[in-house]
């Protein structure tokens, strides 16, 4: 390893990094409106983070700039914040249906 | 600053209360804290603006403010807080935490400098509210709330980090006065289109946030779902430091020409449209509690009248106006859930005919629900007479008369449904559900007086602080 990291990062260009990570946002997107069952909302939701999180890291490695990649450690680390209220908040609806479908999700109406 | 580390202090020392076991204790405990947060806060008045973390985190006049509505409306709203968990073994002192936590990230939407500090001052406070929201753990409906909210809240979140990715990658940093300096200089024109979309996807995130049509579907479902006691801390804290972040965010990271461009159109567009869906949604209810979530996403609609009129810095008309809006809403909506949880939890029922002959059975109740209902509907000598005058006001000199024209209707419409609540209680006769006295609380009735004397106050000497900032 006598690249170091950014210089691997930037054998790719830019452009690229931005294509994939829109793919990946928008493979989360449409899986978010969707998708049925409450879990698979929720990797979708994942995905769309991570998305964001490759996005800022290749701006960041190639603007030489750290900030983007602090940001990513912190989106990290809110995001496994929200993935433990988000799978608690699961838990206890699928203790209450047996189910984790989110069409049965329908008390509340227009 | 002080203010976010007492919060985080005292949300971790109330923990240690639930210790002791007496349920008693903790609702004094927890105002006593914020009158202890509401003071220090103050003292950073007229101090200047002072920075922290390398300038991620300004506090200023602004945030002062803010951090005085947002904590004035928890005090307020806090006795309330009584049988708020109907489960008997759930910790109190867990709930009272996670508010003043919840407060930590409204302080940081609010003095936010950095768009990292935004994004985690959203989440803290976001978090938060998903775990307040399903605290019913038992109800079905409160599980769908939480779950709505919860999936809600990530998605846009997920769409709002998106923008700010793009911005980032245009502009090369996320500190507001570079991002704004290098929206006036763009070094590159190719990246340009990557600059309006990031604009774009953030402006549909915080949308989602204050709940701006389209983006406001969750709100009456959640808030129909969510125990009253939290409905009424989302639609008055949340909405008040998301607008304060949103204000910010306008104001000191696009104000260029070419960034107005982009923003001002889209933003007219939701504006209007809000003001339509939540005015016309409300009058469709029957359920006074999904009536004010429709009537919290129309209010939303008159604050963004004051964005699209924003003069351009955060000392000014547009600032004052939307500070004066935002308090003048929070106080009359936490009167107005105050009043409808206490008549629910004792009559079982949220719809108008819950509050049939409230006037004979509680005049108090009656009277502080009628003034909330004339503050929300714009009535003079009220408080939300002068918020809509001051943010009308701004928009007419900034030349934007259609849409002021529009929201006058709309208002219009809004009297024919705040006015329900007040003929359920003073015209209609009870009826074997309804002819009990309701149960108050000193505490209660003290609140309930309080705020209905700063509802008149504001609207009778609006002077007082609709000039500070």
């Amino acid at each position: 390893m006598d690249q170091n990291i950014p210089q691997v990062i930037q054998t790719v260009p830019l452009q690229y990094y931005v294509f994939f990570a829109t793919a990946l946002f928008s493979i989360g997107v449409v899986g978010v409106l969707t998708r049925r069952n409450a879990i698979i909302i929720f990797m979708c939701v994942e995905l769309m983070l991570n998305a964001v999180n490759v996005l800022l890291t290749a701006f960041s490695a190639y603007r030489a700039d750290p900030n983007g990649q602090i940001f990513v450690f912190f989106i990290m680390a809110v995001a496994a914040a929200e993935v433990a209220v988000g799978l608690a908040i699961i838990v206890m609806i699928y203790r209450n249906l047996q189910n984790t479908d989110v069409n049965l999700l329908n008390r509340l109406k227009f | 600053m002080n203010s976010i580390i007492l919060l985080s202090v005292l949300g971790l020392g109330n923990l240690f209360l639930g210790f002791l076991r007496s349920n008693r204790l903790l609702l004094p405990a927890a105002m006593l804290m914020l009158a202890l947060v509401f003071g220090i806060n103050l003292i950073d008045w007229n101090e200047g603006a002072q920075s922290y973390f390398n300038n991620m985190l300004v506090i200023d006049n602004f945030s002062v403010a803010f951090t005085g509505v947002v904590i004035l409306t928890t005090f307020l709203l806090i006795p309330f807080s009584q049988k708020f968990v109907r489960d008997g073994e759930a910790n109190l002192a867990e709930y009272y935490s996670l508010l003043l936590f919840s407060l930590v990230g409204a302080v940081m939407m609010v003095a936010y400098n950095h768009l990292l500090i935004l994004f985690v001052g959203i989440e803290t406070l976001s978090i938060a509210m998903y775990v307040l929201a399903g605290s019913d753990k038992r109800n079905l409906r409160s599980n769908e709330a939480a779950l709505k909210y919860f999936l809600m809240g990530s998605f846009t979140t997920g769409i709002l980090l998106f923008g700010i990715a793009l911005v980032y990658g245009a502009t090369g940093t996320f500190q507001l006065s570079d991002i704004s300096f290098a929206v006036q200089n763009p070094i590159n024109d190719s990246l340009q289109p990557m600059l309006y979309i990031g604009m774009l996807l953030m402006l549909v995130g915080m949308g989602f946030k204050v709940s701006a049509a389209p983006f406001h579907f969750w709100t009456p479902d959640v808030y129909e779902g969510t125990p009253t006691f939290f409905a009424a801390f989302m639609s008055t804290v949340v909405k008040a430091a998301g607008f304060a972040a949103f204000l910010k965010l306008m104001v000191q990271v696009f104000p260029a020409a070419s960034a107005q461009g982009v923003w001002l159109p889209t933003l007219t567009a939701m504006c209007a449209l809000t003001l339509l869906l939540g005015n016309v949604g409300a009058v469709a209810q029957t359920s006074v509690k999904r009536m004010l979530a429709y009537s919290s996403v129309s209010h939303a609609g008159y604050l963004l009248i004051g964005l699209v009129a924003f003069n351009g810095q955060l000392e000014g008309a547009s600032a004052n106006a939307i500070f004066f809006y935002s308090l003048a809403y929070s106080v009359a909506t936490v009167a107005a859930f105050g009043v409808l949880k206490l008549v629910a939890d004792q009559r079982q029922r949220e719809d108008y005919n819950g509050l049939n002959g409230l006037a004979k059975t509680n005049p108090l109740l009656a009277f502080v629900m009628t003034v909330a209902m004339l503050s929300l509907a714009g009535i003079p000598l009220t408080g939300g007479f002068f918020g809509k005058f001051f943010i009308f006001s701004a928009a007419v000199e900034n030349g934007y008369i259609g849409l002021v024209v529009f929201a006058v209707v709309m208002s219009m419409v809004s009297i024919y449904y705040y006015l329900r609540p007040i003929i359920a209680m003073y015209m209609r006769e009870t009826d074997v559900t309804t002819d009990e006295p309701i149960l108050v609380s000193s505490f209660q009735s003290a609140a309930l007086f309080v705020l209905a004397l700063l509802t008149v106050v504001l609207g009778v000497l609006p002077g007082l602080i609709s000039g500070i900032l």
